[in-house]
């Protein structure tokens, strides 16, 4: 067991080593934070590096903006963080972790979670119930059930 | 008529409308009071057929009020009526034919306008067809003229499409947003609008059918066609707006999630929950409570997504000013809550199941679960598209959500589905042993695995990018469907194969031919598949923007861009500037692109043309971004975007299964008429009514 651990331990830690990997470059701070986490507040909805707009007022300032900020500042937090103060909450492309916002990542999963534990509960319940005993009769009278079969395992 | 003609005045023709608005909500509302009245005097044994028939033919009578309210406003905008406040609005002197009939759905007025026609249309057909069952076309004629009434009402009241320009008539109109004068905007929302709007009929059926206890899934079998139309009308609406967005909003990707195309696929995600689920009630007389409120959530939330892009409470790109119509919306949403939950718990007793789901390893539990994901993502995407709204409210302050929030929830739910789509055609109705599954599924899983292992050597890296992650387990799920898929038509195409002597290949036409229904919507599954492998293309996206002028090369992946010249051409519409690019790969020469910059005369709004060269394996996706304006040297942005044209063959080959499932199956369809048995007579019981072959 503790040779497993010991296994697992370095499997980890050289995923993470490999995943991080040029992550910390200023291009790739950039394009991370510019196309995941900064929207243009033009109203265009669009990721700032997305935004096309012919004559948008604001992506191209925010661009120059970030791209002083990647530079400056080693924190990706820190730079959100100066982004919200100048352009208020919306300039961030998601709700963040923390607060009242950590609901909207927890509700959908919730209630998928929900949903499907809860369909399985239901169906093992029924499942559980003991069947009907066999009861003779007519042919006629199993000439429906006949149908059904036929319709449920048609090819 | 061409452009440049001269104004032909017809001052008559708004009047004409106008009238033909009052007209069709006196019809509508009449067919709705008297539908009521005769049904109910039906339930309390009052002779009520001839008022009945009055109400079927006042709400034939709409449609042609509702017809000649939109001809009015096509003759105007044809003719260049600037005295009607929408035309000037939303249409000019020079703008072309297609985009003048257009104009019908470019605003609000209009939109709404031609929404109460597709209702209408749907209605007449309706009610022409009614000897399906005259009793249940009763029931859902009034329920389609009651939504119809809401429609005119809104109409004649509160976004009149016919109103006059109070001032001196402008000699020429404001022109058609620059977004929509093109080709495929002609065709995207009508298509839009027969989905929303068809998924009324379905609704219509299952609240009548509800109302009345009507016994057996006739309603279900009625309405499957309307349905899988339906479904297909707002499918193609959805993916061509995702194509539109990708050649003309030129910013390299073809969906944004914002709030007007997440309201299109809220009825989307539950209308193809309930074509599955319906399979259940009509196999094994399930689930009648659940499809009854899925129809009735798929029409409701159409007309939430209605209320969401129109009342403003939600900023989105393409939505319509705010204006008061949201409340209209939102009270008659609430309404049509009200009259469900009524009659559901009146009648609820009706709905009850005959049978029960008896293992997890099940069809019936297949589709349960597949039913709860699709509704698990289109909670997700609601849920996603209101939480500012809800934020506002709690915190004080608006957030965005934007794309990564939507994809983050949204692809480990799709990926699941993805799953349940491969297992669902290997399970057997009732349970599946363990041994089945496992013979049935080796193979499949194999062939995933092997997709899985192949891409890994193709240099996709799951454990650097989340992306590349999500995008090799797509692919490898798809796969795995596909694998599914062929073994399905496999295994049924040799059992005719021993028992005809056919070949493989015909033995799975003839296969198809005799179950339209079944392997249409294996096809359609295998649409779906590809749709999913050219999504998961966008984890390998890449981009590059760049200064050019005149000889500046620009490299993007394989591809070098050499600016050759600008271009300048004028016509009275617009005025464009072209870019012309020589494409090199390896030092060949292999093309020019010509990405372009409008701009538009009427409107004086700028537009931007993609230059796109598209290949099974990638687009290279090129625009004219406009001038720097301190250098006044054109910047140029080019997009590799791979596999994005599988995204639209899928939609070709999804759009080909739902029409075969559409067929009737050829044992039905096929057989002479002298081998057909001859039709026995039975005394029918009191007041029920021929029915013909259901469709």
């Amino acid at each position: 067991m503790t040779g497993f651990r010991k296994v697992s331990s370095t499997v980890i830690v050289v995923a993470l080593a490999v995943a991080l990997l040029g992550a910390s470059s200023d291009t790739a701070r950039f394009d991370e934070l510019g196309h995941h986490r900064i929207i243009c507040v033009c109203g265009c909805n669009q990721m700032l590096l997305e935004c096309n707009h012919v004559g948008c007022t604001y992506s191209d300032k925010m661009r120059q903006e970030l791209s002083a900020a990647v530079q400056n500042e080693p924190n990706d937090d820190a730079i959100l963080q100066s982004f919200v103060r100048e352009y208020g909450t919306t300039v961030l492309a998601a709700p963040s972790a923390r607060g009242f916002d950590r609901v909207a990542w927890i509700m959908p999963f919730a209630v998928f979670f929900a949903a499907t534990f809860g369909a399985a509960i239901v169906i093992r319940k029924w499942k559980e119930r003991q069947p009907t005993p066999a009861t003779s009769a007519s042919s006629a009278v199993f000439d429906p059930y006949r149908e059904q079969a036929r319709r449920e395992t048609e090819l | 008529m061409t452009s440049g003609t001269p104004l032909v005045p017809t001052p008559s023709m708004p009047l004409f409308g106008s009238f033909a608005l009052i007209f069709a909500l006196v019809l509508s509302a009449y067919c709705l009071f008297a539908g009521m009245v005769s049904l109910r005097w039906q339930a309390v044994g009052i002779p009520s057929d001839r008022l009945a028939e009055t109400a079927r033919r006042a709400g034939i009578a709409t449609w042609v009020g509702v017809a000649a309210a939109a001809f009015a406003l096509v003759w105007a905008a044809l003719n260049n009526d600037f005295s009607v406040a929408y035309i000037l609005h939303h249409s000019n002197r020079d703008l072309p034919i297609p985009y003048k009939f257009a104009a019908l759905w470019s605003g609000q007025e209009g939109s709404l306008l031609f929404w109460a026609l597709l209702l209408s249309t749907y209605g007449l057909v309706l009610r022409l067809r009614h000897k399906v069952d005259v009793k249940l076309t009763a029931y859902a004629s009034t329920i389609l003229a009651a939504i119809q009434l809401f429609f005119l009402l809104l109409l004649n009241f509160a976004a009149t499409p016919f109103s006059l320009v109070t001032a001196a008539i402008p000699p020429d109109g404001n022109g058609l947003n620059p977004l929509l004068q093109y080709p495929e905007m002609v065709i995207h929302p009508p298509m839009l609008y027969l989905g929303y709007v068809g998924f009324s009929v379905p609704f219509a059926f299952a609240l009548g059918a509800l109302i009345m206890k009507y016994p057996g899934e006739k309603w279900i079998h009625i309405t499957r066609r309307w349905t899988m139309v339906t479904w297909c009308f707002l499918t193609c609406g959805v993916f061509l707006g995702a194509h539109w967005a990708y050649s003309v909003l030129g910013w390299g990707g073809y969906w944004g999630w914002d709030p007007v195309e997440n309201a299109s696929i809220f009825p989307w995600l539950t209308g193809t929950a309930f074509l599955h689920s319906v399979m259940m009630q009509e196999k094994r007389g399930m689930l009648k409570t659940w499809n009854v409120w899925l129809i009735f959530c798929t029409f409701m939330l159409s007309i939430l997504g209605t209320f969401l892009t129109r009342s403003g409470v939600v900023s989105s790109v393409h939505a319509f000013a705010q204006s008061s119509i949201g409340d209209w919306f939102l009270w008659f949403l609430a309404c049509i809550f009200v009259v469900c939950l009524f009659f559901y718990i009146r009648n609820r007793d009706h709905l009850r199941s005959e049978h029960r789901l008896e293992s997890l390893l099940s069809r019936e539990s297949s589709f349960l679960f597949q039913n709860l994901v699709l509704l698990a993502a289109c909670f997700a995407v609601l849920w996603g598209t209101l939480f500012p709204i809800l934020s506002e409210w709690i915190q004080g302050r608006k957030e965005t959500v934007g794309p990564p929030f939507f994809n983050r929830v949204n692809i480990p739910i799709a990926l699941f589905l993805l799953l349940l789509t491969a297992v669902g055609p290997l399970l057997a109705w009732r349970r599946t042993s363990w041994a089945s599954l496992k013979r049935n599924f080796t193979i499949p899983l194999i062939v995933a695995l092997t997709t899985a292992a192949l891409l890994v050597a193709l240099g996709v890296r799951p454990w650097n990018d989340i992306a590349q992650l999500y995008s090799l387990m797509a692919i490898s799920l798809a796969a795995l469907v596909t694998a599914t898929v062929a073994s399905e038509f496999i295994r049924g195409g040799r059992v005719i194969a021993r028992h005809t002597g056919q070949n493989l290949l015909t033995s799975m036409v003839t296969l198809t031919r005799r179950n339209t229904r079944r392997y249409g919507g294996y096809i359609v599954h295998f649409g779906v598949v590809v749709i999913v492998v050219g999504l998961s293309g966008a984890a390998f996206n890449q981009q590059k923007e760049q200064e050019m002028g005149f000889g500046d090369k620009m490299q993007i992946g394989p591809y070098t861009l050499v600016c050759d010249s600008y271009t300048q051409e004028d016509n009275p519409n617009y005025s464009i500037e072209y870019a012309v690019l020589n494409v090199y790969k390896n030092g060949k020469p292999l093309f020019q692109m010509f990405p372009a910059k409008k701009f538009f005369k009427a409107s004086q709004q700028p537009d931007t043309i993609v230059a796109n060269h598209s290949t099974p394996k990638e687009d290279l996706y090129v625009i004219y971004a406009g001038k720097n304006f301190d250098t006044d040297r054109p910047i140029i942005k080019a997009f590799i975007n791979p596999l994005v044209m599988w995204i639209w063959a899928g939609v070709w080959i999804l759009i080909f299964g739902t029409v075969v499932a559409m067929v009737p199956p050829m044992t039905a369809a096929a057989v002479p008429q002298a081998q057909r048995v001859r039709p026995i007579t039975v005394p029918l019981p009191p007041q029920t009514e021929p029915v013909e072959a259901g469709d």
